[in-house]
């Protein structure tokens, strides 16, 4: 379906998910309970066409994800291809796999900047969540070898209920790392996340915790280390900006190809995502259903059309509206005025009362029931 | 606050560059990225690791016939600014 609209300014970047493959199973992982098979993969050609029609379009950075990006042998190739277009590359990566030689490759490629994930400040707790034994320790080799080549570094730390304690270490090792960005990020809760909500979502006191580790370590760091912190929407009164706006501001591009707004924007029913197999970036972005449908501010509901937070938080997040309030066109439960807003905190109290909740890890086929 | 002495240089990651489709001036840094407005593109275009702020302002004052006190303060303000969003070390 076409819908002509208004043109939209360019889309600022791509998040490029090559593959689902990864071999980490951590129980919040963002991508879809239902995981691509390498077979569905876009190829190696199919990308770089992604990646010319992405510079052409106005894409200023390119955000190689997964799974984990370097479980594709091609990656050097379209960091390399991204780089010659003009794009800033960055890769998010859990780190196992990057060796000495790998970084060597990646650097020659013209890499600008490399997001490590780290599932712990230590290394018991950090194995078992990505479920992965030895794995803390290459991330941590891993993050010593970007710092020797002079590359950039985020440490990226994600933060549940079963690490909230330990957010003070993860900026100390963040530091230790000397790395330019930290982020101290909870899980957010779709997907995965949702399916483990109750063994995952902190408690109020834990929340305020971190909170307040993170405002002191800003202060402390200021001007040397940057710290991102994305919080869970379980205890807020006004909603996130989700992607900066609904087709605002990225596009992700998923393994078999399938354009979305967001990494999670397929759990949400009633749509046909388009594919870059067949029709162009350009094209999606200016005029698919998929992109245009929750764009901007006409598609609100009431308060939110008439809100004066309306252009800073773009109405919140849609799969969050979808999985609590049960309608992806809803006002986000996370804000206050949403008549869902109460089942929030329901959540919270029944994550509260959770004892020995078993964990589902990310795997294919694990989320069927 | 940043002193007039001091060189600024872009950070590990930070790329200063003109954007062809936007018509404009982009700073692009790891995971962020910043739409300089006229005043920092000027300000910008002339860090280059070796100009001090002043020899900064200096320059800036020459060529837009303004007096430094008017300049100093909003250049000061700007590398301020970008200091704390990690685009520049001072």
């Amino acid at each position: 379906m076409l819908n002509p609209g208004p043109v939209a300014a360019p889309p600022m970047g791509l998040i490029a998910e090559l593959t689902h493959r990864c071999p980490l199973q951590c129980f919040y992982c963002s991508n879809p309970l239902e995981l691509e098979r390498a077979s569905a993969e876009l190829s190696t050609d199919e990308w770089r066409a992604v990646l010319d029609q992405a510079a052409a379009l106005g894409v200023l950075q390119v955000h190689f994800s997964g799974g984990e990006p370097m479980a594709r042998a091609d990656l050097v190739d379209l960091v390399a291809h991204a780089s010659a277009r003009g794009l800033y590359t960055n890769i998010i990566t859990s780190g196992v796999q990057l060796t000495d030689a790998a970084l060597a490759q990646l650097l020659d490629a013209g890499i600008d900047h490399i997001q490590l994930s780290f599932q712990d400040a230590e290394v018991e707790g950090a194995d078992f969540i990505g479920g992965y034994r030895g794995g803390h320790d290459k991330k941590l080799a891993a993050a010593r070898r970007i710092r020797e080549a002079g590359l950039p570094l985020t440490a990226n730390f994600v933060v549940h209920k079963q690490n909230a304690e330990r957010v003070e270490a993860m900026i100390a090792l963040g530091e230790a790392l000397q790395a330019e960005r930290i982020e101290i990020a909870h899980v957010q809760y779709y997907g995965w996340g949702l399916v483990n909500r109750n063994a995952l979502l902190p408690s109020l006191a834990q929340l305020e915790h971190c909170t307040a580790v993170v405002e002191a370590a800003r202060v402390r760091l200021k001007g040397r280390i940057i710290i991102d912190y994305v919080v869970p929407d379980y205890y807020a009164r006004r909603p996130k900006a989700c992607m900066g706006g609904w087709g605002n501001r990225f596009i992700n591009v998923s393994p078999a190809g399938k354009a979305l707004p967001c990494h999670a924007a397929e759990t949400l029913p009633g749509f046909t995502f388009p594919n870059v197999r067949d029709e162009t970036l350009g094209d999606i972005w200016q005029h698919s259903d998929a992109f245009v449908r929750y764009r901007g501010t006409d598609w609100m509901p009431d308060p939110c059309r008439s809100c004066d937070r309306r252009e800073l938080d773009w109405g919140g997040c849609r799969c969050q509206a979808l999985a609590i309030a049960g309608d992806a066109a809803a006002v986000d439960p996370a804000c206050a005025m949403s008549p869902a807003h109460h089942l929030l905190a329901d959540a919270v109290a029944e994550a509260a009362a959770a004892v020995d909740v078993p964990l589902v890890p990310r795997r294919m086929g694990s989320a069927r029931r | 606050m940043t002193e007039e002495a001091a060189i600024p240089s872009f950070r590990r990651g930070v790329k200063f560059r003109r954007d062809e489709v936007r018509d404009a001036w982009v700073l692009l840094a790891p995971e962020r990225l910043f739409m300089p407005d006229e005043t920092a593109v000027e300000i910008l275009k002339l860090v280059d690791g070796k100009r001090s702020i002043a020899a900064i302002i200096d320059d800036l004052v020459a060529r837009f016939d303004a007096p430094r006190e008017v300049i100093a303060p909003d250049v000061i303000a700007t590398f301020d600014d970008l200091k704390a969003r990690g685009a520049v070390q001072c």
